[in-house]
C-alpha cells in the first residue's frame, strides 16, 4: 500500500530529542527526493513542557502544513494522549512499548532492550525509515553525516542502533503505507525561513549584524555569526536592542551594510532608531520575526500581527519599505532584493517572516549564485560637485552617498533637521524642502516594488489574497476548493509597503467574493488595502490562536 | 602638519560664559597636538548642549539620538577601524539616557575616546536634574530637592578596570587639552569626564564653586595602581582630583576580531564561491 501525502507528528519534552528525530527524517526525506513542510511547535522552555515536530512529507510538491496525522511518534505518553484523536483512520502510533497502549493502531518499540537510552532517537528514526520505505544506505549516510566520523565509537553505536531498529522493524508485521518511490530530482537543499535570510543577506554583501538575542530571530544572527570569518562579516551581541540598531546605523553610515534581526518586543524598543535611519538617510535591513503579542505574548509561537506595527514603527514621516516572504526561496530572495532596496534608496527597510516560516525546513533547489550580479552599495567615492553635501538636493531625493574616512571629503550626518552640509538648522524653507526630497525617494522604492502573484482563474467567483508566511495554505486550500468545481484566485503579496494599486487592482474587480486571509485578530493587510485604495474585501479569515494557518482551517472557516 | 584653522570656527547656540567653549577649543588644540586631519576624524554626538558640539568644529559627523552616541560609534568603529572616533555628550546623554551602552563600551574596551560635558545638570529642556546633580539640589522638576544620590561616572570607570579613566575642567584648558591628546593616543576605551559649570541653570557648581575645589593628581601618583584609583575615584566635595586617575593595558575588542585583522568592512568583495561551498552544508 503507497500513500503519497503523509503527515508525521513527533511529540515529545523539550531535550528529548524530537529535534534530532525531525532534522534526520527531513533531511533523510529531502535526499531522497520528496517535499517537505515542517511546523515546529514549543513552550517556552528548554526542559520539559510538551514540543512538536510536525513533517509533513509528500511525493508530490507540497507547501503548507496538514492538520491530520497519518504517524503519531510519541516520546512520551502526554504526547499520545494530547494527539491520539488527530491521528487518522489507517494511522499509526509509533510509542514505547513501556506505556502499555496496546497493539491496536500501535507499533510498540521496546527501545530498551534495542539500545542504551542515549540512542532511542537513532532507533526511533530506523523504525520510522523503514516504515516510510526509504533506503537503509540513505538512512545510514543521514545519520553519519548528522554527527560526523571523529568519534569512531560514536559512529559504531550509531550504525548498531540503527541497525537493531532495520531488524527489529523488519519482523513487525505492521499495515502502513509505505511513500511512493519518486524520480532522483537533482541536488536539493534543506532550508528553514531564518537560513534563507541569512544566506539570502550574505549573498547580498552583508558585513555588519547587530541584534540582542529574541524568539524567533535569533537563529538569523547565528546563521551569520557561524560564516562571520568566512564571508567577512562583525557580529556582535548588542547590550540591548536600542544599542543593536543604533550600531547597525553607525556600522552602515561607515559603509558596511548592517542587517538587525529581531522579533516584536525587541523592534519596539528600536522604533527611535528607525526614524534615525529614515532622517540620516542611513541603510540598514531590519528582520521582524513575528511572536503573538501584545507584550510577551506567546514567545515561541506564530502570528501576523506586526504589520501595520512595522509600517507606522518610528516617529515622523519619511519613506521605507517592506517584504514579505511567504517561501524559504522568497526569504532569500527578498532578502536580497531588501538589501538592494535599502542601498539604493538610503532607507530602513524590513523583512516581516514569522516563527512558522522562520522555523520551517523546506527542500529548496540550490540558489544559482553563479549569475548573481553584486548589489551596489551606492557609496560613492569622488564627488561630482564640490564642496560635498551629504544632503545635496536631488530630483530623485537621493543624495550622493559618501562613507566618512574614505575621502578628504567630510561627511555629516545629523538627527535633527538639516541644510545640504547635515549640520544643524532651524530655517523652516529648508525644512520644507529636506520633508519633499526625503518623501521623494518613495518614487524609486514604488519602482522596485514587487507585484502582487496571481494565480488561478481569469473571472473566478473567489479571490483569495494573502501575505507572508500564509501562501503556502492559502495555495492548498484553493487547490482542493478547485477539485470541488469551485472557481478560485489567489492572490499573495511578497511585498506589504508600499502598494501599488495598479499592481493588483484589476484582480479584485475580475473576482466575485474577495477574501483576505492572514494570521492576526484586525485583518491588518485588509485594513491598510481598504486605506490605500478604498476597497474593501467582503470577508476576512483570521487565524490568532498561535498556530500558522493550514489548508483545512481556511476551508473550515469559508464554511464551503 | 595640521593647524588648529583647518578646524575652523563657527558661531554656535550656547549661552555666554558656557564651559561648551573651552571644552571645544581643548578639544581643537588636542586633535592638532594628535597631528589628526579633520577627515580621519569621526565625532559622534546623541542630544543635548554638548551634543552640538562637533557641529562646531570641522570633521565627520554623526549627530545621532539622546543617549545613543556610544553605538553609533561602536558600529563605525567595527565598520572602520582606521577612524579616530570621538564621543562627545553632555551627562543627562552619556549616563542617564544612555547608561547601559557607558557600560557595555567599557566592557568591550573597543578603541575610542568619550569627552562627557558634566555640568551635573540639563541644559537644553531647561534646568532639570541629571544623573550627576547633587543629594538635595532644587529644580523646577525637583522642587524638594533631588532625593537620589548622584551617579559617579569616575567610580563607576575604575570599579569596571576601564581602560583609561581621567577627569578634566573647562576651567583649565591646558590641562584637559593634555587629557584629550592622551585619551586619543591611548589604545583601547578612553573616558574623559570634562568637569563645567552651567552658567544659566547650575547656580551651586559654578566656575568659582569648581575652582576652589579642583586640583590636579601629582607626579607620584600612580594611575596603574587599581585599589588607589578607586580610592580617588571616590573623593568627591571639598577636592576633587583631576587628571589620568586610572589606567590599564589590555586588547581592545577590535584586536580580538579576526576579521578585522585584514581592515575594515567597507568595501569588502563578497565571496559567493565562498557563500556556495557555506550552502553546499545544507544538503
Amino acid at each position: 500500500m503507497e500513500k503519497s501525502d503523509l503527515n508525521l507528528l513527533i511529540g515529545g519534552e523539550a531535550g528529548q530529542g524530537l529535534l534530532t528525530i525531525g532534522d534526520l527524517l527531513t533531511k533523510c526525506l529531502v535526499r531522497a527526493g520528496y517535499s517537505v513542510v515542517v511546523t515546529q511547535s514549543y513552550h517556552s522552555r528548554i526542559r520539559g513542557g510538551h514540543n512538536t515536530f510536525a513533517l509533513r512529507v509528500s511525493s508530490k510538491q507540497v507547501v503548507a502544513p496538514r492538520e491530520s496525522v497519518d504517524l503519531l511518534i510519541a516520546l512520551n505518553e502526554e504526547t499520545v494522549n494530547l494527539h491520539r484523536t488527530e491521528v487518522v483512520e489507517g494511522g499509526l502510533i509509533l510509542a514505547d512499548e513501556a506505556y502499555g497502549i496496546g497493539s491496536g493502531g500501535c507499533l510498540q518499540v521496546p527501545y530498551q532492550e534495542l539500545s542504551e537510552e542515549r540512542f532511542a532517537n537513532i532507533v526511533a528514526f530506523g523504525v520510522v525509515s523503514h516504515l516510510l520505505g526509504l533506503d537503509q544506505k540513505l538512512v545510514a549516510k543521514t545519520v553519519e553525516d548528522a554527527f560526523g566520523k571523529k568519534d569512531s565509537q560514536l559512529v559504531e553505536k550509531n550504525r548498531l542502533a540503527l541497525n537493531d531498529a532495520f531488524n527489529w522493524s523488519g519482523q513487525q508485521a505492521v499495515d502502513f503505507p509505505k511513500l511512493p518511490r519518486v524520480a532522483d530530482s537533482g541536488q536539493r537543499l534543506v532550508m528553514n525561513g531564518n537560513e534563507a535570510i541569512a544566506m539570502g543577506a550574505l549573498s547580498a554583501g552583508v558585513k555588519f549584524c547587530a541584534f540582542y538575542p529574541m524568539t524567533p530571530a535569533t537563529s538569523i544572527a547565528l546563521n551569520l555569526a557561524a560564516q562571520a570569518s568566512r564571508m567577512g562579516l562583525v557580529v556582535e551581541q548588542a547590550e540591548d536592542e536600542i544599542a543593536a540598531i543604533n550600531m547597525a546605523i553607525g556600522a552602515s553610515f561607515a559603509g558596511a551594510p548592517s542587517i538587525v534581526p529581531t522579533s516584536g518586543g525587541g523592534f519596539a524598543l528600536m522604533t527611535e532608531g528607525v526614524s534615525l535611519a529614515g532622517m540620516t538617510e542611513t541603510p540598514v535591513v531590519i528582520v521582524v520575526a513575528q511572536r503573538p503579542g501584545p507584550a510577551t505574548g506567546l514567545p515561541t509561537r506564530t502570528e501576523q500581527a506586526d504589520l501595520e506595527f512595522v509600517l507606522h514603527a518610528g516617529h515622523g514621516e519619511f519613506p521605507r519599505a517592506i517584504f514579505s516572504p511567504g517561501t524559504v526561496e522568497e526569504c532569500f530572495w527578498l532578502t536580497r532584493k531588501a538589501f538592494e532596496v535599502a542601498l539604493k534608496t538610503q532607507s530602513p527597510v524590513f523583512i516581516l517572516t514569522d516563527q512558522f516560516l522562520a522555523d520551517s525546513s523546506r527542500a529548496v533547489i540550490p540558489f544559482d549564485l553563479k549569475n548573481l550580479k553584486p548589489i551596489d552599495s551606492g557609496i560613492e567615492t569622488d564627488p561630482s560637485n564640490l564642496p560635498y553635501r551629504r544632503y545635496a538636493i536631488t530630483e530623485s531625493g537621493i543624495s550622493p552617498r559618501l562613507v566618512p574616512g574614505m575621502t578628504e571629503h567630510l561627511v555629516v550626518a545629523g538627527s535633527d533637521e538639516h541644510p545640504v552640509d547635515g549640520h544643524l538648522t532651524e530655517d523652516l524653507n529648508i525644512r520644507k524642502q529636506m520633508v519633499e526630497k526625503r518623501l521623494r525617494k518613495e518614487q524609486g522604492i514604488i519602482r522596485e516594488a514587487i507585484s502582487p502573484v496571481y494565480s488561478g482563474d481569469d473571472r473566478p467567483d473567489i479571490l483569495m489574497i494573502t501575505w507572508g508566511s500564509s501562501v503556502g495554505a492559502v495555495l492548498e486550500a484553493a487547490a482542493q476548493l478547485r477539485n470541488q468545481s469551485r472557481s478560485v484566485g489567489t492572490l499573495h503579496f511578497p511585498q506589504v509597503w508600499p502598494l501599488v494599486p495598479d499592481q493588483f487592482m484589476a484582480y479584485f474587480q475580475n473576482s466575485g467574493e474577495v477574501v483576505c486571509i492572514e494570521g492576526n485578530a484586525f485583518g491588518q493587510l485588509a485594513r491598510l488595502i481598504r486605506r490605500e485604495t478604498g476597497f474593501a474585501v467582503h470577508r476576512n479569515v483570521l487565524r490568532y490562536d498561535g498556530l500558522p494557518i493550514t489548508p483545512e482551517y481556511i476551508i473550515r472557516e469559508l464554511g464551503n | 602638519m595640521v593647524s588648529i584653522e583647518e578646524y575652523g570656527q563657527f558661531e554656535t547656540a550656547w549661552c555666554p560664559g558656557c564651559g561648551n567653549f573651552s571644552i571645544l577649543e581643548s578639544v581643537k588644540r588636542g586633535l592638532v597636538a594628535s597631528r589628526l586631519e579633520p577627515h580621519q576624524l569621526l565625532f559622534v554626538s546623541g542630544i543635548g548642549q554638548a551634543a552640538k558640539t562637533p557641529h562646531y568644529l570641522n570633521a565627520n559627523v554623526f549627530n545621532g539620538l539622546h543617549g545613543r552616541a556610544l553605538p553609533v560609534a561602536t558600529g563605525a568603529k567595527l565598520a572602520n577601524p582606521n577612524l579616530k572616533v570621538i564621543v562627545e555628550s553632555g551627562d543627562g546623554c552619556n549616563y542617564g539616557e544612555g547608561g547601559n551602552h557607558f557600560l557595555a563600551a567599557i566592557r568591550r574596551n573597543i578603541d575610542l575616546t568619550m569627552i562627557v560635558h558634566d555640568n551635573q545638570v540639563y541644559g537644553l529642556t531647561k534646568g532639570q536634574a541629571s544623573p550627576t546633580t547633587q543629594e538635595g539640589f532644587v529644580t523646577k522638576a525637583q522642587p524638594e530637592g533631588v532625593a537620589s544620590t548622584p551617579f559617579n561616572p569616575i567610580a563607576v570607570a575604575v570599579a569596571m578596570q576601564a581602560s583609561f579613566v581621567a577627569r578634566g575642567f573647562s576651567g583649565m584648558g591646558d590641562h584637559l587639552t593634555t587629557l584629550i591628546e592622551k585619551a586619543i593616543a591611548h589604545e583601547g576605551f578612553a573616558l574623559i569626564d570634562v568637569l563645567q559649570p552651567c552658567v544659566s541653570f547650575n547656580k551651586v557648581n559654578t566656575f568659582a564653586w569648581y575652582k576652589k575645589r579642583c586640583y590636579t593628581l601629582s607626579e607620584e601618583y600612580d594611575p596603574t595602581d587599581w585599589q588607589a584609583a578607586m580610592a580617588k575615584a571616590t573623593e568627591w566635595g571639598d577636592s576633587i582630583p583631576l587628571g589620568i586617575l586610572y589606567r590599564q593595558q589590555r586588547p581592545t575588542f577590535e584586536a580580538r576580531l579576526a576579521v578585522l585583522q585584514q581592515g575594515g568592512l567597507v568595501d569588502r568583495e563578497t565571496d559567493l564561491r565562498e557563500l556556495e561551498k557555506i550552502m553546499d552544508k545544507f544538503s
